[in-house]
């Protein structure tokens, strides 16, 4: 069984982002760059299905900058056997991603297609579910559990409630949540090898799809900011300030 | 202008989170209409038809729908929604499971969780786990929303007399089942509707150790939630998580109990009305958004605490 695997290449999860001042957008000058967390945990779970023999291979994808280059070789270094960029340096909307991702799968024919359950960076949590639509086929979010049998695939899912199992048919998509596994590190000799793994390079133009969007963005703006209020001395003071100051208890 | 409100339910009861995203219906204004969708549904029907402002409620009864399998709802928001300027659904699980879908299927963006309506096609919403709020407009003909509750003051429960209209459209995909679930069992309110949230971090040390929490959210009538290291130590379970990919809180008053206040966590309580944070270390980031900070051993501060109320 083959499995497609798309990595985003977002600002590192530890870097506090600054609006730029004319209010155009987020300024990513000289930041940090990663692969989002999600799609690290989707690269993983795709290497453990190879490592059981569950899946023969294991293929990433990715749309954005030349620079994404670096995150599909982080994914090559993890274990993917092959690697495609979609170049593109528009900031491109879920949907186009998704139609792109379509274009993708029609070509690749994959059984199973991991995303991570959202981007750290727009928070859109949007991408697996369009792309599911888009395929036809269905769709486990939020994963915390992915189990292959047969022409199934058993999702368990992070549900605001708990936790909740589908049993989807394959091919199907899967979105990751945070506790479906821990990532490995890459070693020294696999980043080595991965430095001549198969990475392809196309353009969305070769895959037909138009990167139009109904939607603009007009600002970007900071938060309201909040400011760090007052130390209190004991349990006494913080219940009577509570009570008589806050007046919320 | 009519704008389609996905409502979100158990089958049994119509979900709070429904009334916050009729709000947002309302800042868009125009005619609302609420959509069912579920199995032996008709009491969430009949709750939908009674809240404010609400106009004509859509109940759509039918086994397939029973577990909100997005394979078999979402044709049935994209067929329904067609006749429509908005579709809007809760910034939920659910909602953020289905909607994309249906935006897909009708070909058109989706604008995620916004907080607040400048007009009927600009939106406000945070990016970069809530460190920037973009303005976004939609030329779309159908906009399709998802809401975060915390953005918008419930309507009320009561008050309106709406119609509700059976739909026969919609059946099985036959693509996926449903197997089972877990539902965590609380007497305590939902965390994202509770007026009082009082959570614990890795600080916690442990499961039993939230006892102690508990207790003090009981005296208050609270909600307990949890960091993510909490979560994944297995202190508690998932759905107590609370920040950027887990749930978004905004009550009058949170209380962070050995929680040091990372971004992530941040991004899901920092416009909580008070903030209370009881840390040992100083330094911890989060006495920067705390109204009230207490440098204390939470050991002997929560028992205090539980004593003093
Ligand atoms: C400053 C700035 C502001 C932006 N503002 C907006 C905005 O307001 N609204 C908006 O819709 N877009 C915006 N974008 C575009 C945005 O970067 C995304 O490319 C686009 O929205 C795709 O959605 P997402 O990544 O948030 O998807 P999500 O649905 O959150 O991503 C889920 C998963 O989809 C997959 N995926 C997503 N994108 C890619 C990709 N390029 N390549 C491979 N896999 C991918 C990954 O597996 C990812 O984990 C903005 C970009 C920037 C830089
Ligand atoms: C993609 C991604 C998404 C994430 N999403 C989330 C999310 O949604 N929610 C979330 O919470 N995190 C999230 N995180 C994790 C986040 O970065 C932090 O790791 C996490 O919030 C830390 O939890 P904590 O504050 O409980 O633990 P720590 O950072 O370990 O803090 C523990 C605190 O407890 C204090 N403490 C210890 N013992 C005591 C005591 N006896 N008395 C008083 N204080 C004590 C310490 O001083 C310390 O400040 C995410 C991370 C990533 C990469």
């Amino acid at each position: 069984m083959k499995v497609l695997v798309a990595v985003k290449r977002v600002v590192d999860y530890n870097v506090k982002v600054r609006v730029k001042a004319d209010n155009t957008g987020v300024d990513l000058a000289n930041v940090k760059m990663s692969m989002n967390p999600f799609c690290e945990i989707g690269v993983e779970e795709a290497i453990r299905l190879k490592e059981k023999g569950i899946a023969t291979e294991v293929v990433v994808v990715s749309i954005g900058p030349n620079a994404a280059q670096e995150q599909l070789r982080t994914a090559l270094a993890l274990g993917a056997d092959r690697a495609i960029l979609v170049e593109c340096n528009d900031e491109l909307r879920s949907l186009t991603v998704a139609k792109l991702l379509k274009a993708v799968v029609d070509q690749e024919q994959p059984q199973l297609i991991m995303l991570g359950k959202q981007a750290i960076d727009t928070d859109n949590n949007q991408t697996g579910q369009m792309l599911a639509a888009l395929t036809g086929y269905a769709q486990g979010t939020f994963a915390s559990k992915v189990e292959v049998a047969g022409d199934k695939v058993n999702v368990t899912r992070e549900i605001d409630g708990g936790l909740q199992t589908v049993a989807l048919n394959l091919p199907a998509i899967v979105t990751t949540d945070l506790r479906l596994n821990e990532p490995r590190y890459a070693s020294l000799p696999n980043i080595m090898k991965a430095k001549k793994k198969p990475l392809e390079i196309i353009t969305p133009d070769s895959l037909g799809v138009s990167t139009a969007s109904t939607v603009t963005t007009l600002k970007v703006e900071a938060p309201a900011a909040r400011s760090a209020g007052i130390k209190v001395k004991d349990v006494a003071e913080l219940v009577e300030k509570l009570k008589n100051e806050a007046k919320v208890i | 202008m009519a704008i389609l409100v996905i409502a979100e339910h158990t089958n049994v009861a119509l979900g709070a989170a429904t009334l916050n995203t009729v709000a947002a219906a309302k800042a868009i204004g125009g005619d609302i209409h609420v959509l069912v969708a579920g199995a032996e549904c008709a009491a969430v029907a009949e709750a939908a038809a009674k809240i404010d402002g609400v106009s004509k409620v859509l109940s759509a009864d039918n086994a397939a729908f029973a577990h909100q399998l997005p394979e078999n709802i979402a044709p049935l928001i994209a067929e329904v929604g067609k006749n429509y300027t908005h579709i809007l659904a809760s910034a939920t699980s659910n909602g953020k499971n289905i909607l994309p879908r249906v935006a897909a299927l009708l070909d058109v963006d989706q604008i995620s969780e916004i907080i607040a309506v400048e007009s009927a096609d600009t939106f406000k919403r945070p990016i970069y786990a809530g460190n920037a709020i973009a303005t976004v407009q939609s030329n779309a003909a159908i906009k399709v929303i998802t809401v975060r509750g915390t953005g918008f003051d419930a309507v009320a429960a009561e008050g309106g007399s709406a119609s509700i209209e059976a739909l026969t459209v919609g059946g099985d995909a036959g693509i996926s089942a449903f197997v089972g679930e877990e539902l965590a069992k609380s007497d305590r309110p939902e965390l994202t509707a509770a007026k009082i949230v009082v959570s614990g971090g890795r600080g916690m040390q442990n499961g039993d150790n939230f006892e102690m929490l508990n207790r003090v959210a009981d005296k208050l009538g609270a909600a307990v939630g949890a960091s993510r290291a909490a979560v994944d130590a297995g202190f508690v379970p998932n759905d107590m998580q609370v920040g950027q990919t887990g749930k978004i809180v905004a009550p009058d008053l949170y209380i962070a109990v050995g929680i040091s206040g990372a971004i992530q966590h941040l991004a899901g309580m920092k416009d909580s009305k008070v903030i209370v944070a009881i840390n040992k270390d100083e330094d911890a980031p989060i006495f920067q958004v705390a109204d009230y900070g207490l440098v204390a051993d939470l050991f002997e501060a929560i028992p205090e605490l539980e004593k003093a109320l």
